[in-house]
């Protein structure tokens, strides 16, 4: 089985630094690109990879860059920015990429900023990865100095520089328009759509927004082409994941694997089943903005259209395992609560409704809710749905929320019937 | 009155951007960084160097949570509240870690030694619970850990 992200990765290691990383071929698929293929051709390579976007909403890779205006007439300059927030909650796999082999990541930015043109490309990265911060910093450093960034390189008439930008702290910084606003110095509250970044986003100018782990994958579509792609997946979705799980599992951690693993699979035998005493009630499949699955989804195939046909997401493919012991309401009381401090307050229904929400599963799961107190969750779930708000963290929010109350209702009935969490009896 | 190497930094982080103001935020950690939060009147010296309001570069501040408007102390706390740390007992670390310090979440020490704050998902929940202490991950939490690790910052 090829593993092609984290072939480079021995953890508890440093990273390879660029000689190192060259003589594992590193930076072949830049030389590739520049001496001998268009721009056009290396996004029609990822078009036809079918690489779906790695940050949660799985939107084709090489159909979002289509829409950036291309050649001589396009506005300059167009910007590339790498989505490295990871604040997910459950979610750490971009953490692993950029720490574990940042010259993945800058060989992966230069390629995907050469297929729209972008003149500038910022890695945005959240404050609090400070490893990665040091390390993506000294890999940029090496890889302008063996003339692999800046004006003209290798000869090409391709210029582009790269920045690291570290982020203030905020959820919403890795939403993509907040992200624009962050970059720009702003407060980073989302944009109306349209336009779209890929016409008007940086400072008015096309720009791309991906995830750490999309553009990862870019140097071996652009290495190996899209056969060789495709046929990494069980699915027909190509390429691999990196999954993970955490939770009361006897191994949490992450893996790539092929796309389409099953969750059984990922829970038993890389995460190595549940602890000792304890049993799977429930999970997250990709983060905190994913409804939840049960012990009878374990045949679903991680991919994103297998699990939205489950009635869930992939998101970012990191496991979230609730466990027998663990409350379901105080679970989801921890989420909402998450979502409401997080909640830019742009949206009245966003802003109130969250609060609304952990006001009443703070109630119930403290044995003084009512059962209408439930019902209200219900249509608060509806409320903060798709198409009622600017941005998607309402819609992840009424994710977990609503599938709770489909696949624990007994859980919060017994809440209000017993007058006290059952989970917190002495 | 912003000191010559917070201004030289500002510069340089400047050059990274094609519009003079989106260096709001490096230049507001920058200042953090050598004073440890961010005092009204470093908002009003930056606004003077960016050419921005007092009021619009306080808003930009005020958004994000990592930068501190407040004095801090010495260490600052983060601890994860996110939803795989909370499944491994995060509530009863977080009450722990306020106990022996005398404080609730939000606030600092008396002797100015920590602060400590709740944090969103650290990126880390393979390894939960866990916290940072300035720049440094601790990971695997439990109350004997946490004894050994604080004693650590002075
Ligand atoms: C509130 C919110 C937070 C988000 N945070 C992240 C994040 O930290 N990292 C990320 O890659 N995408 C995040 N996204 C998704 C981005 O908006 C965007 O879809 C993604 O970066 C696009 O990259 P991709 O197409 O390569 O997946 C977030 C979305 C929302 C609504
Ligand atoms: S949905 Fe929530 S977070 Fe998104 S823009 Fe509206 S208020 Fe802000
Ligand atoms: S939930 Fe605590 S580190 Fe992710």
């Amino acid at each position: 089985m090829e593993t092609p992200l984290t072939a480079n990765i021995r953890s508890g290691h440093e990273p390879s630094d660029i000689d190192a990383y060259r003589k594992n071929g590193g930076y072949r698929a830049v030389l590739k690109a520049l001496r001998s293929m268009s721009p056009a051709e290396v996004a029609q390579a990822v078009r036809d990879a079918g690489l779906k976007g790695r940050g949660g909403a799985g939107f084709d890779a090489g159909l979002k860059w289509s829409f950036v205006p291309m050649g001589s007439d396009a506005p300059r300059p167009k910007y590339l920015a790498v989505n490295a927030d990871e604040m997910e909650p459950g979610t750490f796999k971009d953490r692993l990429l950029m720490e574990g082999d940042p010259h993945q990541l800058i060989e992966g930015a230069i390629l995907s900023a050469y297929a729209i043109e972008a003149d500038v490309a910022y890695i945005f990265l959240r404050r609090e990865y400070r490893l990665a911060a040091r390390r993506l910093r000294q890999a940029v450093a090496g890889v302008y100095h063996s003339g692999l960034l800046g004006r003209n390189i290798i000869g090409s008439g391709y210029s582009l520089d790269i920045h690291l930008h570290v982020s203030g702290g905020r959820y919403m910084c890795g939403e993509e328009t907040g992200m624009l606003n962050a970059i720009e110095g702003k407060r980073a509250n989302p944009r109306s759509k349209p336009p779209y970044p890929q016409t008007s986003g940086l400072w008015g100018k096309p720009t791309v927004v991906n995830n750490v782990e999309t553009i990862c994958n870019v140097p071996h579509i652009v290495n190996n082409g899209a056969p060789w792609f495709r046929e990494l997946s069980h699915t027909d979705e190509g390429g691999t994941k990196i999954y993970g799980a955490s939770g009361r599992v006897r191994s949490p951690g992450a893996w790539e694997l092929p796309m389409g693993t099953t969750l059984n699979e990922l829970i038993e035998e890389h995460a190595g089943g549940m602890q000792d005493g304890y049993k799977l009630r429930g999970l997250l499949p990709g983060g905190a903005s994913t409804d939840f699955l049960t012990p009878a989804h374990l045949d679903v195939k991680m991919d994103f259209g297998s699990v939205e046909a489950a009635g869930s997401r992939l998101g970012t493919g990191t496991i979230v395992v609730l466990d027998d012991r663990s409350c379901p309401v105080g679970m989801v009381l921890n989420l909402e609560r998450f979502f409401a401090r997080e909640s830019c307050g742009w949206c009245a229904p966003c802003w109130g409704g969250l609060q609304f929400a952990v006001e009443l599963l703070t109630d119930i799961e403290a044995g003084q809710g009512r059962m209408e107190d439930i019902d209200l969750l219900e249509s608060l779930a509806k409320m903060l749905g798709p198409g009622h708000t600017y941005c998607a963290l309402a819609p992840g929010a009424a994710e977990p929320l609503a599938s709770a109350l489909k696949f624990f209702r007994e859980d919060f009935e017994r809440h209000v019937h017993e007058k006290q969490c059952p989970w917190n009896r002495a | 009155m912003l000191s010559r190497e917070e201004k030289e930094e500002i510069e340089a982080a400047a050059a990274a951007f094609p519009v003079r103001q989106s260096v709001a935020i490096d230049a507001l950690r920058i200042v953090q960084r050598y004073r440890g939060w961010v005092p009204d009147e470093a908002i009003d010296d930056l606004g003077e160097l960016l050419e921005m309001s007092t009021a619009e570069l306080d808003g930009v501040a005020s958004f994000y949570n990592l930068i501190f408007r407040r004095p801090v102390g010495r260490h600052v706390i983060l601890a994860c509240d996110s939803v795989s740390c909370w499944l491994l007992g995060s509530d009863g670390l977080m009450e722990y870690i306020s106990g022996r310090l005398g404080i609730a979440s939000g606030q600092t020490t008396a002797d100015g030694r920590f602060t400590l704050l709740p944090s969103v998902c650290l990126g880390a929940c393979d390894r939960a619970p866990v916290m940072m202490i300035d720049d440094d991950l601790h990971t695997n939490l439990d109350a004997e850990k946490v004894d050994r690790i604080l004693e650590r910052y002075e």
